[in-house]
C-alpha cells in the first residue's frame, strides 16, 4: 500500500553509503554505468519538475501576482477567514475520530489471526477508490429529504446535510483509511513478541499498549495523522456536494478557492490556495524532519 | 514524548472547534436568511443584501443577516430539495424552481404568480464576449459556424446560462430559415461543432475564454458580459450584440415550507419584494440586468444595454415543454452528440 | 466456539495471549459499518430499487460507457505511465545520491496533500494554450489542456505516489547478495535487472499500479478543470454522476455509481490478494 512508504521509507537513510561490496570488480556489475546512472536520475527528476515542481510553482506564481500586499490581504477577508477556521474544525473532529479508529484497526488486524481478515482490509481500502462525487452522493442519499430517515430528521430540527455534521461525515469517510492503513504493515512487521514479553511480565493490557506498542509505531502513528489531517483539510469533491455553499458558513476553504476563482478573484483564490499548498509542504517537511531526526531511533523500532 | 504532545494539540484542537460551533450558533440569535441562488449574480445580491438589510434596520428596527450561497442553478435546486433551509431561492431557471416545488412541495406549483412579471424581478440576454477589436469580425449567429471559429459555451446539462445560450442560439436559426425546427436544429448542431469545450458553468466558461485564451466567441449571459469587461479588462475584449437573442428571466421565489417553519416569512417576503423597489430596480440596473422597471433605473445604465430582437421562452412552449425535449436525457442537447464524435 | 481446540478445524481466530481483539475489533468493526458500510449500503440499496432491466439499460447506455471507458482508459493510460516513471524514480531515490535527494523524496507525497481542486487549477494554468507549458507544446501540434491528454495529466500528478511509495520499500529490502550472485554467475547488469530484480518488484509494482489506477477512475476534482468535457470525447464518468444529478435523474447517478463501486472494490479485492500472496511468496525476515 502507498503508505508502506513510513519506516521503512526512512529506515536507511542513504542507501548508497551503506556496506560497499567487498570486491571491488562487483561494484560494476552491482551498479550502472555512469552514464545509465545520470540517464536515470535526469529521467526521474525531469518527470517530478514536470508533474509535481511546476504545478506547485504555478500556485505561489499565481498567489503573488499582485505582490506580497494583495495576497496578505485576500486571506484577511472575512470570509476566508471563517472558511480556514471550518476547516480547521472539521479536520479537529475527523482527525482524531480515525485515530481511534485506525489504532483499533491496526491491532485487530496485524496482531490476531481470523477469517475474512483479508476482507476486511479490503472493506477498510474502500473509501480510498471510491470516487469523491460518490462519497458525497451516499450521504445526501442517506440524509437527503428524499431518503428514509431525512424527514425524521428535519422534523426533530437536526441539520446534517449543509452543514458541519455533514462536513464531517463526508471527511471521515475520505480520510478513513490513513491511519490504519499506515499502521498495519508496520504492526504486522513488528510482530507481536514484544506485546507477548511485556504481558508475560505482569503487564496489563492497555500498559502493554501505551509502554510497548505505542512508543514501537509512534512515527508510522504521526505520519498517518499528518497525511489523513492534510487529506481531511484539503478534500474538495465529496465536500462540495454536502456543503451548500453558504458564504461564510459552509465553505470550506478548497470550496472557497472554487468560490473566489469564480469571482475572478484570481489572487485570493490562488492566496487560499497556496495556503493549502504550504500546509501540505509543511506536512511534508515536517515528516522528512522527524524521519531525519529520529532515523536511528526509526530503523530500531522497524528491526523489532 | 512527542506523541503524548500531539495528542494534547489534538484534543485542544477539539475543544477550541466546539467554542466555534458555540459561537457560530450564538451568531442565529439575530434573524438570518438564506438566499440560494445561482453563480453570476455574486456581485448583485453583495450590493443588494447590504441595501436591503439597512433599510429593514431603518423600517423595524431590526437587524438581518443575509446568507447566500452561489453555484450552479441546477446543483442550488437540488441542493434546496435534498434538505439546504432556503427561505428564498432566485435561480436562473423557471425548471429548477418547479423542481423544487415538485421536490419538496415546499414551494406552492403557482409561484410564479406570486410576484410581479412572472416572477421575475430583472431579466438578461444572451450576447457575444469577443476579443479586442473583434479579430474574427464576427457579428452575428451566422458567423458563428465559420470555419476558423471557436465557440465557447457551458454544458446545458449542467448550467443554467447555457440552457439560454442554446435557445437563442435556436432562435436564431428558426428566425433565419423561417421558423423552420428542423434547419434550426441543423444549425445549433453545426455550432457546437465549434464548441471545443463544455464547461460545467457559466464562470468556469468564462474563465476559459478570458484566462486560459481559449476560442473567438463566448456566448453569455449580457450581465456577465459586462461584468467581464469590469472586471478583466475592457482594453482585452468586447461585446457583440447579435441581431435576435432570447429574453432570459431568472425568476425568484419564496420557500414557504422553510420560511414558515423558521419564522422568517415577513423578512424574506419584504426581501424579494425589495428586488421590485426604485432601489431594488436601480441596483440590479447597475450590476448590468435589465431591470423590469426601467424607469426607476439610473438612465445612464439603461443606455449601455444594446438593442436586439428578443424572442422568450413562450415562443418554446415554455419551461415545462422546452426543458425535458431540449435538454431531458435523450433530448435534442443530447442528439447534438453522437458517438465517437 | 466450544471446544474448537481439539476437534474443529475451522475457528474464527487462532489463539493468541494479547488482549483486546474484541474491542479493537469492536471498534473497527462498529466505526466501519456506521461510516462506509450503511452509507454504501444506502447507494447500493437505491440503485436495487431501480430493478434489473432498469439498471442494465442505463449502464448501458452509450453516453455511460463511453464516459466509462474515457475514465478507466485514461487511468489505466496515466497508471501506466506512472509504473515506468515511478519504478525508475523509486530506484533512484533508493539507490543513487544526489543533491536536493530529500526534497524530491518528500516531494512525492504531494498530491496525497494537495487538495485535488488546487491540482486542476494549477495544472490547467500550466497546459492552456497561453501557460508556461502550453505555449511550448502548442505551436508543436500538441494538446493537452482541454483533451483526453489533460485527464491523463491530471491522473499521473494524481497517482505517481501510489507506485513510487509501494515499490520504494520493497526495493530497500533487496539483498545486494542477489545482485552479486547474479554478476558472479556472468550476468550482465541489464540481464540482472530484468530477469532477476525486476520479477522480485512486480507484485510491489503490480499493486501500485492498480492503487493509481482504481484512484484515477474516480477522480473529479483536479479533472473537470482540465478536461474540456465534451461528451464522448473527455467527459468522465463521475462527471457524468454530477451531470445527472443536475437532471434530478437520481436513478441514473446511482446506477453509475453502483457500477463504479462494483468495479473499484473488485479492484482492491485483487489487489489485497496480490499483496497476500506476495507476503506468502517473498519472506523478508527482519
Amino acid at each position: 500500500m502507498s503508505h508502506d512508504l513510513t519506516a521503512s521509507s526512512v529506515a536507511s537513510p542513504l542507501p548508497a553509503s551503506g556496506p560497499q561490496p567487498a570486491l571491488p570488480q562487483l561494484a560494476a556489475a552491482t551498479s550502472e554505468s555512469r552514464f545509465a546512472r545520470l540517464t536515470l536520475t535526469i529521467t526521474a527528476l525531469a518527470f517530478v519538475a514536470l508533474f509535481l515542481l511546476l504545478p506547485l510553482a504555478a500556485v505561489f506564481t499565481e498567489a503573488l501576482r499582485k505582490g506580497p500586499a494583495e495576497f496578505v490581504a485576500a486571506l484577511g477577508d472575512a470570509e476566508t477567514f471563517s472558511a480556514i477556521r471550518l476547516t480547521l474544525t472539521v479536520a479537529a473532529i475527523a482527525v482524531p475520530l480515525n485515530l481511534v479508529f485506525g489504532v483499533a484497526a491496526a491491532w485487530a488486524i496485524a496482531k490476531f489471526e481470523f477469517k475474512g481478515k483479508a476482507f476486511l482490509t479490503t472493506l477498510i481500502d474502500l473509501p480510498f477508490s471510491v470516487s469523491p462525487v460518490i462519497s458525497g452522493l451516499v450521504f445526501v442519499l442517506l440524509f437527503g429529504s428524499h431518503s428514509l430517515i431525512g424527514p425524521w430528521l428535519q422534523s426533530h430540527g437536526i441539520q446534517i446535510l449543509f452543514a458541519v455534521p455533514g462536513l464531517v461525515l463526508a471527511t471521515v469517510f475520505v480520510t478513513f483509511p490513513f491511519v490504519a492503513r499506515e499502521l498495519i504493515p508496520l504492526m504486522q512487521e513488528q510482530g507481536s513478541s514484544d506485546e507477548e514479553a511485556a504481558l508475560s511480565l505482569g503487564a496489563s493490557g492497555w500498559q502493554t499498549f501505551w509502554h510497548v506498542t505505542l512508543p514501537n509505531i509512534k512515527w508510522g502513528l504521526l505520519y498517518g495523522v499528518l497525511l489523513c489531517n492534510a487529506r481531511a483539510m484539503g478534500e474538495f469533491g465529496a465536500v462540495s456536494v454536502v456543503s451548500g455553499h453558504i458564504r461564510g458558513e459552509t465553505n470550506t476553504m478548497p470550496l472557497q478557492v472554487e468560490i473566489l476563482y469564480n469571482e475572478y478573484n484570481f489572487v485570493a483564490a490562488f492566496a487560499v490556495a497556496a495556503l493549502l499548498a504550504l500546509l501540505a509542504l509543511i506536512t511534508l517537511i515536517l515528516k522528512t524532519a522527524l524521519e531525519i531526526r529520529y532515523s536511528a531511533e526509526i530503523a530500531a523500532s522497524r528491526r523489532h | 514524548m512527542v506523541f503524548g504532545r500531539i495528542t494534547g494539540i489534538v484534543g485542544l484542537a477539539i475543544v477550541l472547534g466546539g467554542l466555534q460551533l458555540g459561537a457560530a450558533s450564538v451568531a442565529f440569535a439575530d434573524t438570518t436568511i438564506l438566499n440560494v441562488s445561482y453563480d453570476p449574480t455574486r456581485e448583485l445580491y453583495k450590493d443588494f443584501n447590504a441595501a436591503f438589510a439597512e433599510k429593514w434596520k431603518a423600517d423595524t428596527g431590526e437587524t438581518v443577516t443575509i446568507q447566500t450561497s452561489h453555484g450552479g442553478s441546477g446543483k442550488q435546486a437540488r441542493s434546496v430539495i435534498d434538505g439546504l433551509q432556503a427561505d428564498v431561492v432566485t435561480l436562473a431557471l423557471e425548471a429548477d424552481i418547479d423542481a423544487i416545488a415538485k421536490g419538496t412541495g415546499k414551494i406552492p406549483a403557482d409561484w410564479k404568480s406570486k410576484f410581479e412579471n412572472n416572477s421575475a424581478p430583472y431579466t438578461s440576454t444572451i450576447v457575444f464576449l469577443v476579443r479586442k477589436g473583434n479579430p474574427k469580425g464576427v457579428k452575428d449567429w451566422n458567423d458563428l459556424v465559420k470555419p476558423d471559429i471557436q465557440v465557447i459555451t457551458p454544458n446545458p446539462k449542467t448550467s443554467g446560462g447555457a440552457r439560454w445560450n442554446f435557445l437563442a442560439a435556436w432562435a436564431y436559426g428558426r428566425a433565419a430559415n423561417g421558423g423552420d425546427d428542423a434547419k434550426a436544429q441543423e444549425y445549433v448542431t453545426e455550432l457546437f461543432k465549434h464548441v471545443p469545450v463544455l464547461d460545467t458553468g457559466a464562470r468556469g466558461a468564462t474563465t476559459t475564454f478570458v484566462q486560459r485564451g481559449l476560442g473567438d466567441v463566448l456566448l453569455a449571459w449580457e450581465n456577465e458580459a459586462y461584468l467581464s469587461l469590469e472586471e478583466l479588462g475592457p482594453d482585452k475584449f468586447e461585446i457583440v450584440t447579435p441581431s435576435i437573442s432570447i429574453k432570459a428571466e431568472p425568476p425568484v421565489a419564496l420557500v414557504d415550507g422553510n420560511v414558515d417553519a423558521k419564522g422568517t416569512r415577513k423578512v424574506a417576503e419584504a426581501y424579494l419584494g425589495y428586488l421590485y423597489s426604485d432601489a431594488g430596480q436601480k441596483i440590479a440596473a447597475k450590476h448590468y440586468y435589465r431591470p423590469f422597471k426601467p424607469a426607476a433605473a439610473d438612465p445612464a445604465d439603461i443606455a449601455r444595454f444594446g438593442e436586439l430582437k428578443l424572442v422568450t421562452i413562450e415562443d418554446f412552449g415554455g419551461w415545462k415543454e422546452a426543458q425535458p425535449k431540449f435538454f431531458g436525457d435523450g433530448g435534442v442537447f443530447d442528439q447534438l452528440y453522437k458517438p465517437g464524435q | 466456539m466450544t471446544d474448537t481446540t481439539k476437534t474443529a478445524p475451522w475457528r474464527f481466530r487462532q489463539p493468541s495471549v494479547l488482549p483486546g481483539f474484541g474491542l479493537s475489533l469492536g471498534i473497527t468493526l462498529s466505526w466501519l459499518v456506521l461510516i462506509v458500510l450503511i452509507p454504501l449500503s444506502g447507494l447500493v440499496f437505491r440503485a436495487s430499487g431501480l430493478g434489473w432491466s432498469d439498471f442494465v439499460a442505463l449502464t448501458l447506455d452509450p453516453r455511460t460507457l463511453n464516459a466509462l471507458k474515457i475514465s478507466f482508459g485514461t487511468a489505466f493510460l496515466a497508471a501506466v505511465i506512472n509504473l515506468i516513471f515511478g519504478v525508475i524514480l523509486a530506484w533512484v531515490l533508493v539507490r543513487y545520491r544526489f543533491p536536493g535527494k530529500r526534497v524530491i523524496d518528500a516531494m512525492v507525497d504531494l498530491p496525497f496533500a494537495l487538495p485535488t481542486a488546487v491540482a486542476g487549477i494549477a495544472l490547467t494554468t500550466l497546459y492552456a494554450p497561453n501557460g508556461w507549458i502550453g505555449q511550448v507544446i502548442e505551436p508543436l501540434g500538441l494538446k493537452v489542456a482541454f483533451t483526453p491528454a489533460g485527464i491523463v495529466v491530471a491522473l499521473i500528478f494524481v497517482g505517481l505516489p501510489f507506485v513510487v511509495r509501494t515499490v520504494q520499500p520493497i526495493m530497500e529490502e533487496i539483498d545486494k547478495e542477489v545482485e552479486e550472485a547474479a554478476a558472479t554467475l556472468g550476468a550482465s547488469r541489464f540481464q540482472t535487472i530484468s530477469r532477476v530484480l525486476l520479477p522480485g518488484l512486480m507484485p510491489a509494482g503490480l499493486t501500485g499500479f492498480a492503487l493509481a489506477f482504481a484512484r484515477g477512475v474516480g477522480e473529479y476534482g483536479s479533472v473537470i478543470f482540465i478536461a474540456g468535457n465534451l461528451p464522448y470525447v473527455s467527459e468522465i464518468a463521475p462527471l457524468l454522476i454530477v451531470i445527472r444529478l443536475e437532471e434530478f435523474n437520481y436513478a441514473a447517478a446511482t446506477a453509475i455509481a453502483a457500477v463504479m463501486l462494483a468495479i473499484s472494490f473488485a479492484m482492491l479485492l485483487f489487489i489485497n490478494s496480490i499483496q497476500a500472496w506476495s507476503r506468502r511468496r517473498y519472506v523478508y525476515v527482519a
